[in-house]
């Protein structure tokens, strides 16, 4: 029986919905394996980053508006990438700061948003939810890119790794794991360039630790680097390496 | 002209040649871990150095808030110590007033030592323009003043410069052979032959990392020795610095002054701290027979009661630098300013021009690495936040202002958001070659651009794919 507060909603993101859906997959699996329903409300899309971060404010205020309106109701929101929640727990406040219509919920949305790692960890005793699935101890380690959102903007180095741990890996750290990838939304367009040449060093970075998976928590940053590496190594997200080793 | 500009195409074609320059990359590389490196050790070993910024941050911060207020005070204090003060609204007007204290004293050879503002306001060029020979000092500033470049690096001018292109640069001056010179030698060189101009100068002008308004005093931070030849040595001496780099009192002075060379090159101090409080007083050994203070606003002032207020809170330290990914790939030249790395980005366009500077607001991922290691903690990413969005309120934005705004439109609606990604995947068929988009434009250089799957996760989800745990 699942205890009705343990609901939470899915916030996918625009990108793992479009492009990486197995991400958003593997993502349901874990939190159902640490005891969550999940519920995807179906009306969402993005949330508005992209325009933000391009100085088109009131494109990004419009679909803030219209995310809040999504989850507001919703007991605890989730989301499987660090920089869509610094979006809305940090920045949808900042942006609706004129608008006490939305800025209060903004604010109530804020205090309910959690990182998928950050939510295992801080919520969800996931620690105890990979033991009970008894993983098996990974022989080899993996590596671990410290997503900017993830790391300077959300403080959470601990949580992801705390995680992956839980589920059995081992983590080999690679020099300047909280160094860019290069993405920064469309900065790897505006500037792809300077954009892969970034991307570039942190791979020969993560490949220097000669471990098996480059795991990051950030859609953007797996995006940003299997573009540019042949599987070597692969690069997954946190949600993959999370649901691979409790099933 | 140090003052170039910054456009797309003109930012991306300096990167392009930083970033295939494998020397260039590695002497870059070597430099900026050592300042990474250096920075980290010194402010670890202070005690409470998070609080002193903080405290740091709030001097600043209270001092640009009442500018006008301790830029009066210093004018005071500096008069009645008999200097004289000067004040330039605009670059021009800045070299005009420094080119017309050279003519007044029939001044030929002016030294220098290392002046970001001088960088800015284009000093060289007014003074060669009247005739007047202009001789940088700074060991790294005198490289690129003989390579006719500009400042690759706030505080290290002449950083992206191997051995071997200065021994060209020397051997071309000097006309001697200096194939086999090592460092030690280089520098001997630049000493001896700075060593004349010192002495020859007419004129000594420098820069001021900081002026304190209770003595009416200007203070440099050196490391070689040339700042305080240049301040001392010729006849008159002319500091010429932002309105914005006051302190109060010689409190606040010290407090900067702890965290400025920790955060630029991680010494406690640099090697030398100097205090010019006025010309050389009867029964004074040494020291000019005049000094001028020249207080630049050029963009300054506008910034005050603005979103970007906080950006003069900047020690121009330079830590920023070091730790920007996208510096530490495209090199310095590509911000055509002075002014390189994080704060050139925001301040470039803020000083001279959005237009002029379009690329700069982009020129980041806004990772936030900057923000961590600023002393006074400058929101940086913050501010280039607010240059694009005044880039969209000014029109600034070409076409790509349609597609953000259809994007936009489409994502505000689901059914239209649906209809539009299902098309897409349809669209995308054209253009697949082994499951790799291959578009006719390309978009991303090197990088695979990423391919719709045949199933969206809504989709999947609508579908009834998505599993339960276990």
């Amino acid at each position: 029986m699942i205890d009705q507060q343990k609901r939470i909603a899915l916030f996918v993101t625009c990108v793992i919905d479009q492009l990486m859906p197995e991400v958003g997959v593997d993502t349901v699996k874990v939190l159902r394996r640490a005891g969550y329903e999940v519920d995807f409300p179906a009306e969402q899309t993005c949330c508005g980053q992209p325009f933000f971060n391009s100085g088109f404010q009131d494109e990004a205020r419009r679909l803030a508006r219209r995310t809040i309106d999504i989850l507001a109701d919703q007991e605890i929101v989730v989301l499987p990438s660090g920089s869509c929640t610094t979006m809305i727990r940090q920045e949808y406040p900042h942006l609706l700061a004129n608008e006490p219509k939305y800025y209060y919920r903004a604010l109530r949305l804020a205090k309910k948003t959690f990182e998928l790692s950050e939510f295992l960890m801080k919520e969800a005793h996931w620690g105890e939810t990979a033991v009970s699935h008894q993983p098996a101890p990974q022989p080899n380690p993996i590596t671990y890119h410290d997503s900017c959102h993830m790391c300077r903007l959300l403080g959470l180095k601990k949580e992801p790794r705390q995680a992956l741990q839980a589920a059995g890996y081992a983590i080999q750290e690679m020099e300047e794991s909280e160094r860019c990838c290069g993405f920064g939304g469309l900065f790897s367009v505006r500037m792809p360039e300077v954009s892969n040449a970034m991307t570039a060093e942190k791979l020969r970075q993560a490949q220097a630790t000669q471990t098996t998976t480059l795991v990051t928590a950030d859609p953007g940053c797996l995006m940003q680097m299997r573009g540019l590496t042949d599987n070597q190594p692969p690069v997954e997200h946190i949600a993959t390496m999370l649901e691979r080793a409790t099933r | 002209m140090s003052v170039q500009g910054s456009t797309f195409p003109q930012f991306r074609q300096s990167a392009t040649i930083a970033i295939e320059d494998v020397r260039l990359q590695g002497a870059l590389d070597r430099a900026l871990s050592h300042f990474r490196e250096a920075r980290g050790g010194a402010l670890a070993a202070v005690p409470a150095v998070e609080e002193m910024r903080d405290h740091l941050k709030l001097i600043r911060g209270q001092t640009i808030a009442n500018l006008a207020h301790h830029l009066e005070t210093f004018e005071r204090n500096a008069q009645a110590n008999g200097a004289h003060v000067h004040w330039a609204r605009t670059a021009e007007e800045a070299s005009q007033i420094i080119v017309d204290i050279a003519r007044a004293h029939d001044v030929k050879l002016v030294a220098k030592s290392k002046s970001m503002m001088t960088d800015e306001i284009g000093l060289n060029q007014a003074l060669a323009a009247a005739g007047i020979e202009p001789v940088e000092t700074d060991l790294g500033e005198w490289i690129i003043q003989l390579s006719q470049e500009d400042p690759y690096h706030i505080i290290a001018p002449a950083v992206h410069k191997t051995k071997g292109q200065v021994i060209e640069l020397f051997e071309h001056e000097s006309g001697e052979g200096l194939a086999e010179a090592d460092i030690p030698a280089l520098t001997a060189v630049a000493r001896r032959m700075l060593r004349t101009k010192f002495l020859a100068a007419d004129m000594g002008v420098s820069g001021g990392n900081l002026a304190v308004a209770e003595t009416g005093s200007v203070v440099l931070v050196t490391n070689e020795g040339n700042g305080r030849m240049v301040t001392t040595l010729p006849r008159v001496h002319v500091a010429v610095m932002g309105l914005e780099k006051i302190a109060p009192t010689w409190d606040e002075a010290a407090v900067w002054l702890s965290l400025l060379a920790r955060s630029a090159t991680g010494q406690t101090l640099s090697i030398y701290t100097t205090a010019i409080s006025g010309p050389a007083r009867p029964g004074d050994v040494d020291g000019p027979e005049e000094v001028h203070v020249v207080l630049v606003d050029n963009g300054r002032s506008q910034l005050l009661n603005t979103p970007y207020e906080e950006v003069l809170q900047c020690l121009r330290c330079g830590a920023c630098l070091n730790v920007c990914p996208v510096y530490r790939e495209a090199g310095g030249h590509a911000y055509g300013s002075p002014y390189t790395g994080p704060i050139g980005a925001v301040v470039s366009p803020l000083l001279f021009g959005l237009e002029k500077y379009e690329a700069l607001p982009h020129a980041s991922s806004l990772c936030g690495a900057c923000k961590d290691v600023c002393p006074v903690r400058i929101d940086l990413p913050r501010m280039l936040l607010e240059l694009r969005k005044d880039q969209v309120e000014q029109g600034l934005v070409g076409p790509e202002a349609l597609a953000e705004r259809a994007v936009a439109t489409l994502m505000s609606n689901t059914s239209l958001w649906k209809l539009a990604t299902g098309l897409a995947r349809v669209g995308q068929r054209p253009f697949l070659q082994d499951n790799q988009l291959q578009l006719p434009i390309n978009l991303t250089g090197d990088r695979r651009p990423p391919t719709l799957p045949d199933k969206s996760f809504r989709q999947m989800w609508a579908d009834g794919e998505v599993e339960s745990g276990d």
